[in-house]
């Protein structure tokens, strides 16, 4: 039994950057689906989903008073703001691309 | 706790082109002990080197005349305190400018400080180690323009020791802006880390305006946001101890809610537990959030440790010219012959001009933000060709702008709708200098 959503239906995040580094912060609206956030939106999975252009370590800090994660993914942003070729050379729309991943609500270690 | 004593700050701008209204609402109604206007990121910066470098009484935001002509009568009226980094790259000239518009307003007994110091270009050489290319200076083969430190809270301190109205900075780290006339009222001690650690969490979150009252939140059918069209600049309500209420003005536009304070905490923060200022390394980690009432957030238990033993800077380099151009497709097919027309401008920029495949192709409306991130399907049929890349000089940055506008008659079927444009720029990275090598400045004008 597995129960995908897509994690835009449980939570909310806001990405930004320092030079070549995006920071995103996720949050989950409601405090029972932290476990499932904490568990299941893992570096790896970004990396996994994501690895074409987070290219360098991405580090995960769990923030459970507020329900959250900070996500820290160095070399993300081609660069940075003032050197990138992107569009979004601030990576702004990181939080919301993250937010399409699904989680599935049946899982609980 | 001293209910009576409640520092009342607010947020006039949280980027270098924010919104003027919202301040002037604030200071219309917001009974503000103090106002502070952030201007300057990585970019802004950058852009404030850029100007003084084709003009030397230019650098600071393009902005500064046409805010403080709105702001100056309102806050000396109020008795509030504005303080502002829109120096930007030439803090002087600003203050300067600053005075000439008080004094044409007939504005008598303002004092305007200019706070400098932050320039630090004669303490990076070309043994200098830079953070992100990870390098030494002289490695990266470009010219330096300039060197800013982030100073701290006692760059600040002095000028409201001084009684200027009006505070005028460059680089300043953001939270410090908003610190400074925090720990001078509440006369905090430098080294009481867990209350400046808490004032810095006051300030981030003020920091960028309406990212805290409702804006960048807003997401139609998961995230609403009231009156968006009119979003409100928050402001803080600090106590002795540095906790706060954060909320707006009740006649503005926006929330303030949990969620909106959450994003907020954490927007351009690494270890949350670890929040390096000049003036505090501040432990985000332990805030607790409650609610007080509509449009009211408290903020409690952020702390701190003591305040690192460098300072960063941010190195301006020449970046040349950016050259960036545009074509659209349209209906069936659009996506396949916008990526057509991608390759034959990639194959002509490389083989006929030396681009080594440098060219960056992005289809908008398929796959343009983090192109390689994700593939989504061939359905668009609205697409545009978006080319960039990066020249040493004009005459090369203007081949792309050519070999896009020639798509017109030489590219796949009916393409249109070309823009060109050519942006001189400057490129920024990280460094570190030792605190005691920098000397903030203060200089005092009056009308």
């Amino acid at each position: 039994m597995s129960r995908q959503i897509p994690l835009r239906q449980i939570a909310h995040a806001r990405s930004g950057d320092k030079g070549n580094r995006s920071n995103l912060a996720i949050f989950v609206y409601e405090p029972e689906h932290y476990e499932i956030l904490r568990q299941q939106l893992t570096p790896e999975r970004l990396q996994e989903n994501f690895g074409g252009v987070l290219r360098g370590p991405i580090t995960r800090y769990e923030l459970p008073n507020l329900h959250g994660l900070n996500f820290v993914m160095d070399q993300a942003l081609e660069g940075g703001v003032n050197e990138s070729l992107n569009l979004d050379g601030h990576g702004k729309s990181w939080s919301a691309m993250i937010l399409a991943l699904e989680v599935d609500l049946e899982i609980q270690k | 706790m001293d209910t009576q004593n409640i520092y009342r700050i607010g947020t006039g701008a949280g980027f270098s082109s924010d919104r003027l209204e919202p301040a002037l609402d604030l200071l219309r109604l917001g009974r503000l002990d103090a106002i502070v206007f952030e201007c300057v990121g990585e970019r802004t910066l950058a852009f404030g080197h850029r100007d003084r470098r084709a003009d030397p009484a230019r650098g600071y935001n393009p902005l500064l005349e046409r805010r403080m002509r709105a702001v100056l009568p309102l806050a000396q009226a109020a008795g509030t305190r504005v303080i502002t980094n829109m120096g930007v790259a030439n803090p002087r000239s600003a203050a300067q400018r600053t005075i000439e518009i008080a004094a044409e307003l007939g504005l008598v007994g303002l004092k305007v400080a200019a706070v400098t110091g932050d320039e630090v270009s004669h303490l990076i050489g070309p043994d200098t180690p830079l953070l992100e290319p990870g390098c030494r200076l002289s490695e990266t083969g470009r010219e330096m323009l300039a060197a800013n430190a982030y100073m701290g809270i006692d760059a600040i301190l002095p000028a409201i020791e001084a009684g200027a109205d009006v505070i005028i900075t460059g680089r300043v780290a953001d939270p410090s802006l908003f610190l400074a006339p925090m720990a001078h009222h509440f006369s905090w001690g430098l080294d009481d880390w867990r209350t400046l650690g808490a004032g810095t969490s006051v300030g981030h979150l003020l920091e960028c305006a309406a990212q805290v009252t409702g804006g960048y939140f807003a997401d139609p059918g998961h995230k609403e946001v009231p009156d968006l069209a009119y979003v409100g600049f928050p402001l803080a309500e600090v106590t002795a101890d540095g906790s706060a209420i954060i909320t707006k003005l009740e006649s503005s536009g926006g929330l303030v809610s949990q969620r909106t304070v959450k994003e907020q905490l954490l927007y351009e923060v690494h270890d949350p537990a670890a929040y390096l200022t000049p003036d505090v390394s501040a432990n985000f980690s332990q805030v607790q959030l409650s609610d007080d009432g509509k449009d009211r957030v408290r903020v409690n238990r952020a702390g701190g440790a003591p305040r690192p033993a460098q300072l960063k800077v941010t190195v301006a380099f020449d970046g040349g010219f950016l050259a960036e151009a545009e074509i659209s497709y349209a209906g069936p097919g659009a996506a396949g012959r916008a990526g057509l027309a991608g390759s034959v401008v990639s194959e002509r920029m490389d083989t006929l001009h030396g681009s080594n495949g440098q060219t960056r192709i992005d289809l908008i409306g398929v796959s343009a933000l983090h192109a390689s991130a994700v593939d989504y399907p061939d359905m668009a049929q609205d697409v545009r060709l978006r080319c960039a890349m990066r020249a040493s000089s004009m005459d090369a940055a203007e081949l792309l702008l050519w070999e896009v506008e020639a798509l017109l008659c030489c590219g796949p079927a009916a393409g249109g709708g070309y823009r060109g444009h050519v942006t001189p720029s400057v490129i920024t990275y990280s460094a570190f200098v030792d605190r005691g090598d920098v000397r903030p400045q203060l200089e005092i004008l009056s009308t």
